[in-house]
């Protein structure tokens, strides 16, 4: 699942919060919310996605902890959704095609 | 009409315990806590309670299925002692931070080491930071009766929090006396039903428990959860309240016995009420204007009203059964103390006894010696020495030095 179909609106904590409105005890009350966060700025490797090596065997989006491999309805990933991807590098290492190249972040 | 039965401190919170019925009860065997899971553990296997009674491996797993069940929206609830307590010690913050208010009765004994099974405070002391709600109690009336308002003070909307109730081991948990007991259905009336606004079973409403909190928002949790400590106070006086309507016993912050023209005053926790009372009473006979004043709330802690009950005497001793080994003083010593000074001067002369560690007996005659202390401070204006040891050992040269 991308995580794209029947999506409720996502709420995010703002960064101004008083102390008196935010959740009791950190319940986080709008489900996948996380998504709102960008952690891709963690990254200091990134990898990149060679559609004409990929065979879509799929073999990389269930390995990544994020869920920066989107697959869309028809089962076929897409590139990265590198807001998510903290370059791990998981994904470059169990690819069996070399579909994926894993390189510095900086360029 | 009241029940009357005698019991264990310990058999008067599982009866509580019975006739509160909680969803689930996970604990751990430890003495002098033992005899509480046990006796309920008989509860679930005679059915007479609709309890999922977990038998977990340790404190640890203990307090944190206490934490899954609570979270999940039912009522938990466990019992403990000294390094029980201890092993549950990362658990405890989780539970109070998280604002699950699990319910737990806690049979104070001495932490180790070296190895004590006996009573004194250090186990429950060394928690009272931990953001639990603490209740102490005399006798085991005072066990039950506290165990019977605690999920109405953790529970209510202001405070989500959980509660200790606290009594002292052997002395009490051991102890029958005769003990005035609650119908099961006005229990269960005053008690009521657990409805959480938000927890992991409401499908229509999910929700994630435990989340990561980084600096951006962490304090704010905090200050959220300091804010509810200092809201139980009403509330525990509020459900307080509404219990003497029912069993026409009255609690509050704490109790002050033979206070009203007294010039001194002691200020302790728990069953050691009892010993002081009698040695107030053989005091006054002889003409000595001497009272106690019992502490039943530790946390959150009553400061403006313990320093405005104390402020009228003349000399106050703070007795702790729990060293801080700070070397400035015990637990409850410097709290009051710190509620007096921010109350301002001049107060009344303050000092300390750490007594009864490891269950050194304190006898009748050593609360004397206390009262009499404090009379001679009264009368001198002069406090010798501040942080004291009541009933250790010393060598005679020592002992006839300290009357100065
Ligand atoms: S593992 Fe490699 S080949 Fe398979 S879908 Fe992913 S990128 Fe394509
Ligand atoms: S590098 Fe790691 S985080 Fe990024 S897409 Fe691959 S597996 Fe996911």
């Amino acid at each position: 699942m991308s995580g794209n179909s029947g999506k409720k609106t996502l709420k995010a904590v703002p960064p101004d919060v008083p102390w008196r409105r935010i959740t009791r005890g950190g319940i986080i009350d709008s489900p996948g919310n996380a998504e709102l966060f960008k952690t891709g700025d963690w990254r200091s490797m990134k990898p990149v996605w060679l559609p004409e090596k990929c065979t879509q065997c799929l073999l990389c989006y269930p390995v990544c902890p994020d869920t920066a491999i989107p697959v869309n309805e028809e089962g076929k990933r897409m590139d990265y959704d590198y807001d998510h991807c903290k370059g791990c590098g998981i994904c470059a290492k169990v690819c069996p095609f070399d579909a994926i190249d894993f390189v510095e972040e900086s360029k | 009409m009241a029940i009357r039965d005698r019991l264990s401190g310990n058999e008067a919170t599982a009866v509580a315990m019975k006739q509160i019925n909680p969803d689930v009860v996970a604990a751990f065997p430890i003495t002098p806590s033992t005899e509480i899971p046990q006796y309920f553990s008989t509860f679930v296997a005679d059915g007479a309670v609709d309890t999922e009674f977990v038998a977990v491996e340790s404190e640890h797993s203990a307090m944190s299925a206490c934490v899954g069940a609570q979270a999940a929206g039912g009522r938990a609830m466990t019992a403990t002692s000294a390094n029980g307590l201890a092993l549950m010690w990362e658990v405890l913050y989780i539970a109070a931070s998280l604002r699950l208010p699990i319910v737990m009765a806690c049979v104070n004994r001495t932490l180790s080491g070296p190895l004590n099974i006996h009573n004194d405070h250090s186990d429950s002391m060394g928690a009272r930071d931990s953001g639990w709600i603490q209740l102490y109690s005399e006798n085991n009336q005072e066990a039950y009766d506290n165990m019977l308002m605690a999920h109405r003070i953790a529970e209510h909307p202001d405070v989500m929090l959980p509660i200790m109730v606290c009594q002292d081991g052997f002395i009490t948990s051991h102890a029958v006396e005769n003990i005035e007991l609650m119908e099961d259905e006005k229990v269960k009336a005053f008690v009521g039903e657990y409805k959480p606004d938000l927890h992991l079973l409401r499908k229509e409403a999910p929700i994630s428990v435990g989340p990561l909190d980084l600096p951006a928002f962490c304090f704010e949790h905090k200050r959220q959860q300091a804010e509810a400590m200092r809201k139980a106070k009403s509330v525990i006086l509020e459900v307080a309240r509404e219990f003497a309507r029912i069993s026409g016993r009255h609690y509050g912050f704490f109790e002050e016995y033979r206070t009203d023209d007294a010039e001194v005053a002691a200020v302790l926790l728990n069953s050691t009420a009892g010993t002081a009372k009698f040695a107030v009473d053989r005091l006054r006979e002889q003409g000595k204007k001497v009272g106690l004043v019992k502490l039943r709330v530790f946390r959150p802690f009553p400061a403006d009203e313990i320093a405005a009950a104390l402020w009228k005497f003349k000399a106050v001793a703070v007795m702790d059964k729990a060293d801080s080994f700070n070397a400035a003083g015990g637990p409850l010593f410097t709290e009051v103390a710190s509620a007096l000074f921010v109350k301002g001067a001049p107060g009344p002369k303050i000092v300390n006894f750490i007594y009864g560690i490891g269950q050194r007996d304190v006898k009748a005659e050593d609360m004397e010696f206390v009262y009499n202390e404090l009379l001679n401070i009264a009368n001198t204006g002069r406090v010798g020495s501040v942080y004291n040891y009541l009933g250790v050992k010393e060598e005679e040269a020592v002992l006839n030095g300290l009357q100065s």
